[in-house]
């Protein structure tokens, strides 16, 4: 059993799919009659399982991640407030496992953004301009650098993000977060031994 | 010495930094509480096995079964039937974590089994001034004490398990001052509801509520945790209410709340959680409460909101024309008087006593419509027993309702209660996202009377039309 580590991501070059609705909640991402797993693994196939697939289980052609031009596309660009709702962490889980390495959207859920980080899987809020031009250009080749926070367009246009610095630095040396917290276990011990003291 | 004002926010979050945040790094914050449950724990305990880590406070973990948990009896050998192997298997997951990392689970057969958003303040687990997290968005719930609580993911889970921390950045504040009085027959869900409609699913984001005003000072406990339970439908990382009277009679002489000089002591500090006079806030909204009517969803989201003779309104976009057509409704026409399959009483937003007794008072004496099912599942074994002693059981068996066993049940339906594709639920739940409650399931949001309401009529109905004695009771009751 090995610890699960992120890895490290500084550059990205991939066709769009986009999943224009907005505030595509984590129960669409993964409906929770899935969540009766105890592992992190194979929730792939149920990425978007009640869009994707039709009551036969076979798939929905009119479903955009169905098209053929959507397959292997590493980013998603998804309408605005994506990952609304639950906590639950198997939603970045089924879209890493499912292919996608980005997500983009004009805003993301708290809770999803920080899980989707945490998980390697970049989450980036773009400017409302910068993201219709996304929604409206499914499929076209997007290069994002991380250590520069550019998103190159085939036309040479850029656009920038923010990301902050911690999360950026994580992803870059694929940073484990546990570890991190780990080294501050002198610095928990203090602070319970001054509350207890307190208390 | 002056210093500068601090909201409740404020307070709390310095009174947990371990370390400071700065721009390079988040801060690292001390967790009081950590709730935990079966579906969002197993790989976090994975990870810690993975690492060679130890639970480092398992004193400071409180464990429940409750979303993968079947609400029927149990067999004739006493087990209980678990939709899937699945679910029993990470029931029994959960049990050997706990039990191999000295972590006390209120498991089957606790009387202390419940939904953890009910147990969590039910115990007096939940205090003012505490930081409380969960693997679970609703942990909201808990800020109705004055405490900082907000879901987590899995893998902080395993950070808070190994660590009791968690890295944070500070969220913003956001003050919803609400002034004036609830009408009569209008409830905290109502209230929770409206919020959300006027604000959206997004408006919260980045930021934590702090619900102020006279409004929300009259509210009882059981209301304020309806109220915060569903800042997080708003998008907003927590709700906090200033802990009050109110809050300290709630608490006093429960199993975990602090006792003799402990809680004399445990007073005088938390008086002090309050934002002071002049704080600022990032954001703010205030309304009167005499602007909330009773209040329904009518879309897949719950900012898709009505009062609830109100016409849906027209579709402002694709998404929300979709949402129109998978709810089969109609743009122009009211709700009222549309036909319901299943009436869902129960979850961490609306199942403690004070839900049941509300909904069983217009229900006494009476009968469901014949066409539908109500399904009756409150938040604890501790509601249950006390619903039980007052009867309420035998009400709502009599009027032809099920009464079920605790657990989240058909709010998320991940236990095998759920609706069939295309049937309409009026339930007492938190969200209605499209297949929430089952594939093709229709969900409409409502409180507890405007569920009991709906079942008696068998179409979605207003709470003020059961003509009834019992409802001047339900008054007194709320009033006292």
């Amino acid at each position: 059993m090995k610890p699960n580590m992120i890895k490290p991501l500084t550059h990205l070059r991939s066709h769009s799919a986009v999943l224009a609705h907005e505030n595509i909640d984590t129960d669409r991402i993964i409906p929770a009659r899935f969540l009766t797993t105890i592992e992190r693994s194979g929730l792939g196939r149920h990425a978007f399982n009640d869009w994707r697939y039709l009551a036969d289980g076979s798939e929905d052609p009119s479903f955009a991640l169905n098209q053929p031009q959507a397959r292997g596309c590493e980013i998603l660009v998804a309408g605005r407030n994506f990952g609304c709702g639950s906590s639950r962490e198997h939603a970045p889980w089924a879209l890493l496992d499912y292919g996608f390495r980005a997500v983009l959207s004009s805003e993301i859920a708290d809770i999803f953004r920080s899980n989707a980080l945490k998980n390697g899987l970049l989450a980036i809020v773009l400017n409302e301009a910068e993201h219709r031009y996304l929604l409206r250009h499914p499929g076209i080749e997007l290069a994002i650098d991380i250590a520069a926070c550019t998103i190159e367009l085939p036309d040479g246009g850029r656009f920038r993000f923010e990301l902050d610095e911690f999360s950026q630095h994580c992803l870059l040396e694929g940073v484990d977060q546990m570890g991190f917290l780990l080294k501050q276990s002198a610095n928990i011990d203090a602070f319970e031994k001054k509350r207890e003291a307190l208390a | 010495m002056t210093s500068a004002p601090r909201t409740l926010l404020d307070k709390l979050w310095d009174a947990h930094e371990v370390v400071a945040e700065t721009d390079a790094i988040p801060g690292v914050l001390y967790v009081d509480l950590h709730l935990i449950h079966e579906v969002t724990t197993p790989q976090a305990f994975t990870e810690l096995r993975a690492r060679g880590l130890a639970v480092r406070r398992p004193d400071r973990v409180l464990a429940t079964l409750d979303h993968s948990t079947p609400t029927t009896p149990p067999d004739s050998l006493g087990q209980p039937v678990y939709a899937s192997h699945e679910a029993a298997a990470q029931v029994a997951q959960l049990e050997t974590n706990c039990m191999q990392s000295g972590i006390k689970l209120h498991g089957w057969g606790s009387e202390q089994r419940g939904i953890v958003h009910v147990i969590g303040p039910e115990l007096g687990a939940t205090q003012p001034g505490m930081t409380i997290v969960c693997g679970d968005s609703h942990t909201s719930t808990h800020g109705a004490f004055g405490a900082l609580a907000f879901g987590i993911g899995t893998t902080e889970v395993g950070h808070v398990l190994a660590t009791q921390c968690l890295l944070q950045r500070k969220p913003k504040n956001f003050a919803v001052r609400v002034e004036g009085k609830l009408a009569p027959g209008v409830t905290a869900k109502d209230l929770a509801l409206f919020l959300i409609g006027k604000i959206g699913v997004n408006g919260g984001i980045g930021h934590v509520f702090e619900y102020r005003g006279s409004a929300i000072e009259a509210l009882s406990m059981e209301e304020r945790m309806t109220l915060c339970n569903m800042a997080i439908e708003a998008g907003a990382r927590a709700g906090l209410i200033a802990p009050d009277e109110t809050t300290f009679a709630w608490l006093k002489g429960r199993p975990q709340a602090p006792q003799g000089a402990a809680w004399d002591q445990a007073l005088m500090q938390w008086r002090t959680l309050r934002s002071d006079a002049e704080s600022s806030y990032d954001r703010e909204l205030r309304f009167d409460a005499a602007d909330v009517r009773p209040t329904i969803s009518y879309g897949t989201h719950p900012g898709m909101v009505i009062a609830l003779h109100a016409p849906v309104p027209a579709a402002k976009n694709l998404q929300e024309r979709r949402a129109l057509e998978y709810m089969h409704v109609e743009a122009g026409k009211p709700m009222t008087g549309m036909a319901v399959d299943l009436v869902f009483l129960g979850s961490c937003t609306n199942s403690r006593i004070s839900d049941l007794r509300a909904a069983a008072e217009l229900m006494r004496g009476r009968r469901i419509a014949s066409h539908l099912r109500m399904l009756v599942v409150p938040g604890s074994v501790a509601v249950q027993r006390e619903a039980e002693r007052e009867g309420l059981d035998e009400v709502f068996r009599a009027a032809g309702a099920e009464w079920r066993e605790p657990g989240c049940s058909m709010c998320i339906a991940m236990n095998g209660d759920l609706a069939q594709p295309g049937q309409l639920v009026v339930s007492t739940s938190n969200r209605n996202f499209e297949g929430r409650q089952g594939p093709g399931a229709r969900t409409v949001l409502a409180s507890p009377l405007v569920a009991a309401a709906s079942a008696l009529a068998g179409c979605i109905a207003d709470p003020r039309d059961v003509n009834s004695s019992g409802r001047n009771r339900t008054e007194t009751e709320q009033a006292a």
